[in-house]
């Protein structure tokens, strides 16, 4: 009896504290999108209106059309670029076993650990010590560092379910090294290279404090909104590109889950 | 176990000791694993290390004295300013950890005791927040506790308060609650693989032997999802002890954290030296803080067994 009490007393709690904790993580997010179609200089409630004018303001921004394309071309490379070394680290990991491998393992994933501040205050030193001039450049440089554990993690547990007879097979049948890769490593991990590409892709696009140290005269999204964000009259046009970037965000990242977990199911299968 | 895995390796008798090494799974892991080292080493651990370097230097105009010295950590822990600063960030980061590992346990257990088949969906939906622009999620938070903003209209047409609450915006709780937000997902993650860890058998052996619900919790559950618990705590508190964004958008002046006084010696200030310092003395003391809280769970979760 009071076991049953206390269970009926008990359950509906949870639920009630998931749905309160979900709102708390997206009502941000939700007025982002709400306020930037209020026809309204102001973030205020009740709203004013429908309107797309802050989008039409920004088609004619060039300095914002700059930035974004900064942001593309600096999201591309750190994509490649991270998943790259991504690639060679979680494969060696996954692969094979050997001395000093949780140290460098440590080393490679220690941004996930570091006041983000630090990093980028030590790269500014090491970049202005060399004599380097700050640009995209430099960006890339930085934001790679800082994507390569988010790239691992996902290309490790893309990895891991791989087995290595598949690969052995290969090489018995008289396949080479490059074919074998090609042909039968790269069908199995493909969907979870291609995962590590869109989320550090995301991040790149998102990021801001590298960015901030490290981007000299060209800016990406976010330092110009940064820049942005203390003129208030400004506050609409930033909303209506907000909208746009959460939008594309979110976009990537749901495509990065499909894949990620179509590569799951492809691994099991590939074991059974 | 890994040096256990080369011994056996090693040992194998070939004709080339070398030829056989260079074959062998450890020189094919540590060739495989070696742009991806290099790279961390020369753009993460050489860098940290300019800045410990630098930190024992001296700004001479637009020069650095490279004569050893310690005055750059006796202003950073001596002066008041600089005090005020680490002590708040610490108290900060602490009270920023504290509450998301509170607040995303309940979440980390529900979708792993009842999210079904629908684990990773629910997962995914916990990430999306935080995976969106940082810079426009703090905005936001600004929207929401500014004076005219939601939160206040809200509670007023709720007739809770009659005032706009000017306390909600440009406070050290406005930066808090930023980072709970912020750092959600980095704790509901770890903590959700190391309950995923726990044999279920043993919380259902701790009901039939008596214990009651919560019991069981505390003594299974809880003691077995640590290695969660404190993994969340160092991956939120020692980030944001650096943060600079938030307390800038929504910190106001009694807000204020380390990052912006560190900033201040790469820009305006140009002394490079005092800034390496200030970034050396903050990892120091979160290291020492973190060290210390993780400490003080272990002892707090053996004593509730």
């Amino acid at each position: 009896m009071s076991l049953l009490t206390r269970r009926l007393a008990f359950l509906p709690w949870l639920p009630a504290y998931v749905a309160v904790y979900f709102l708390f993580l997206y009502l941000p997010i939700l007025l982002i999108p709400i306020f930037s179609f209020n026809n309204a200089a102001t973030t205020t409630f009740p709203l004013a209106g429908f309107t797309t004018k802050w989008y039409g303001t920004l088609a004619g921004n060039g300095a914002m059309l700059e930035a974004a394309r900064n942001s593309f071309v600096v999201g591309v490379c750190v994509a490649v670029l991270s998943t790259t070394l991504g690639i060679c680290a979680a494969r060696a990991i996954t692969r094979y076993r050997f001395r000093g491998q949780k140290a460098a393992a440590g080393l490679i994933m220690a941004p996930l650990f570091l006041p983000e501040i630090i990093v980028a205050v030590s790269l500014l030193m090491i970049v202005l010590a060399l004599g380097v001039q700050l640009s995209l450049i430099t960006v890339i440089l930085g934001q790679t560092v800082f994507c390569v554990p988010y790239a691992m993690s996902v290309l490790v547990s893309g990895f891991e379910g791989f087995d290595r007879s598949l690969e052995e097979a290969s090489y018995d049948l008289g396949e080479t090294a490059l074919g074998t890769f090609r042909r039968v490593t790269l069908p199995v991990v493909a969907p979870a290279i291609v995962s590590s590409l869109l989320v550090t892709f995301t991040i790149s696009l998102d990021e801001f404090i590298l960015a901030f140290f490290l981007s000299g005269t060209e800016p990406t999204l976010p330092v110009y909104i940064w820049g942005q964000l203390r003129f208030a009259a400004k506050l609409p046009g930033v909303l209506a590109l907000g909208t746009i970037m959460i939008a594309a965000s979110i976009l990537m990242l749901t495509l990065a889950e499909i894949l990620r977990r179509r590569a799951e199911n492809r691994t099991r299968i590939a074991l059974t | 176990m890994t040096t256990a895995a080369f011994g056996t390796i090693a040992e194998t008798p070939s004709a080339s000791r070398r030829g056989s090494w260079m074959r062998s799974e450890e020189a094919r892991g540590l060739a495989m694993i070696s742009p991806t080292f290099l790279y961390a080493l020369a753009l993460l651990f050489l860098p940290v290390l300019i800045v410990l370097a630098y930190s024992f230097w001296t700004q001479d105009y637009l020069d650095i004295d490279r004569t050893f010295t310690l005055e750059n950590y006796r202003q950073a822990l001596t002066e008041p300013i600089y005090r005020d600063l680490f002590v708040r960030s610490l108290w900060i980061s602490l009270s920023v950890s504290i509450a998301t590992v509170v607040f995303s346990y309940p979440i980390a257990w529900f979708i792993s005791f009842h999210g079904g088949v629908h684990r990773n969906l629910w997962l995914f939906l916990v990430t999306v927040p935080c995976w969106t622009s940082y810079l426009l999620r703090v905005m936001s938070w600004k929207v929401i506790l500014g004076y005219g903003g939601v939160m206040n209209t809200g509670l007023i047409s709720l007739g809770v308060i009659d005032q706009p609450l000017t306390s909600l915006l440009y406070n050290s709780n406005a930066v808090v609650i930023t980072l709970v937000h912020s750092w959600a997902a980095f704790a509901i993650l770890p903590i959700y693989v190391s309950l995923q860890k726990i044999d279920r058998t043993l919380i259902e052996a701790a009901r039939d032997l008596g214990d009651s619900r919560i019991r069981a919790f505390l003594r299974v559950t809880l003691p077995l999802s640590l290695p969660g618990v404190i993994s969340a705590f160092l991956i939120v508190m020692i980030p944001t002890v650096g943060d600079f964004v938030t307390p800038r958008l929504v910190g106001g002046k009694d807000g204020v954290m380390i990052a912006t006084a560190i900033q201040a010696q790469f820009g305006k200030a140009a002394n490079w030296p005092l800034g390496a310092a200030l970034s050396v003395t903050t990892m120091v003391l979160v290291s020492l803080a973190a060290a210390s809280v993780v400490f003080a769970l272990r002892f707090a979760v053996r004593r509730i067994r």
